[in-house]
């Protein structure tokens, strides 16, 4: 219980996606012009990271690992492949499931939906955790199991929805600064995201 | 044939300025910033995003009359896939050390948004040749971005460049410090943010309101 604490603040505030990896930066800056937009995107990544980093998860220790499929074969040099498979097939999935029970959040979702299979964060989330599996157990950021791997896309998935909501909300306030003509746009969004960055580091030594 | 028409030229070198991937187009930001604390990490993830940006694009051109028009997102992902697996097999057995400092970002070329997007504005209505020198074009537009942050980055966090050191022993003595903010990840995105400024004023003019 302790561990799932410590890895859950942990992927909020130390290995936050955005600050710490830039994961999911192209989605991030192209979507972060307002706080509704940015938050139905958070949403919609926060879903599908809940969702496929347990996937892979199972996957990849059940099916990929040495000796699952045949008799002393390692085959976890095809997890590349399987991740994007599997989160391309999930996130159609989840469009479906969402468009035919709940058409209100498709609505709001739907043009996100597809465009977070190419998001980095989710492919991200799922090469961390291939990589994490590999850790001393004692380490706050090891994931051992499919709920540890769970936690570990659930809040990661929070912490890229809270960094998306902040840049929207000062790229809102920042429409009415009287920026430099050449650095307007994406130069002061780069430097925004970056002091943010700094603001993010004084969490560096974080321990629960 | 002219291999090297009028044409074609543009298509390879427009990407190195005008059209650059990271700068104008917006694209492959994540990767780009994760990888270039030092010099050497950024030259070899640029090369392995120019190699499989290009081969990407010819299999794609050559294909692209056959693909069912629904299911294109999914045979590009698993043809950039194959080549990612490559390139990561490959990487891991010549040059191991590169390949620990990159981690998790050579997998990450899969969702590199330059492979998706070149493939969806040029590979799918174009000749494999010219979608392999768009390939090459763009991928060493977004080598020179990563070559310039990682150069900067090195030489004020470290004081060298390419593990050479550069500023002579006599400025430490006289009181100099490397700056070790520069090895941190929130400095990268201040000087990609400088670079697109520099790159607006002096280069990139038109389509201005």
């Amino acid at each position: 219980m302790e561990h799932l604490i410590s890895l859950a603040f942990r992927s909020i505030f130390v290995d936050n996606m955005i600050f710490a990896f830039f994961l999911g930066m192209c989605s991030f800056l192209a979507v972060s012009k307002n706080v509704k937009t940015s938050l139905g995107l958070g949403a919609a990544v926060t879903f599908v990271l809940l969702v496929t980093t347990p996937v892979n998860y199972l996957l990849l220790t059940k099916l990929l690992g040495p000796d699952c499929l045949v008799e002393g074969i390692d085959l976890s040099y095809l997890s590349f492949i399987l991740f994007i498979a599997v989160i391309a097939g999930i996130v159609q999935i989840v469009e479906m499931a969402v468009e035919k029970f709940s058409p209100a959040l498709y609505g709001a979702l739907g043009i996100f939906l597809p465009l977070i299979a190419v998001n980095c964060a989710i492919m991200g989330a799922s090469l961390f955790m291939q990589q994490r599996i590999e850790l001393d157990p004692s380490s706050t950021q090891y994931i051992g199991s499919a709920l540890d791997a769970l936690v570990y896309g659930l809040f990661s998935g929070i912490g890229w929805t809270l960094a998306i909501v902040a840049m929207g909300a000062i790229r809102e306030k920042m429409e009415y600064s009287d920026v430099p003509k050449p650095l307007q746009g994406l130069g002061i969004t780069f430097i925004t995201v970056g002091l943010m960055a700094m603001a993010m580091m004084c969490f560096s030594g974080l321990n629960i | 044939m002219n291999l090297f028409s009028k044409q074609n030229r543009e298509v390879l070198c427009n990407p190195l300025n005008l059209d650059n991937p990271i700068l104008v187009q917006v694209l492959g930001i994540c990767s780009a910033l994760a990888v270039t604390s030092q010099l050497k990490p950024a030259i070899v993830m640029g090369l392995a995003v120019t190699i499989i940006t290009a081969f990407a694009n010819v299999i794609i051109s050559i294909i692209r009359n056959t693909i069912p028009n629904r299911i294109r997102i999914i045979v590009q992902l698993v043809v950039v896939a194959a080549l990612v697996t490559i390139v990561s097999q490959v990487l891991k057995a010549v040059a191991y050390d590169v390949s620990v400092q990159l981690s998790v970002y050579v997998g990450l070329i899969i969702t590199n948004c330059i492979l998706m997007g070149r493939l969806e504005a040029f590979a799918m209505t174009n000749k494999p040749w010219p979608s392999f020198l768009d390939g090459i074009g763009n991928g060493l537009g977004y080598a020179l971005i990563l070559v310039i942050v990682g150069a900067v980055r090195e030489l004020l966090g470290r004081g060298s460049l390419l593990g050479f050191k550069i500023i002579p022993q006599s400025f430490y003595d006289a009181g100099y410090l490397d700056n070790g903010m520069m090895s941190m990840p929130a400095m990268a995105l201040i000087i990609v943010g400088c670079v697109i400024w520099v790159h607006r004023a002096y280069f990139y003019k038109e389509n201005k309101e």
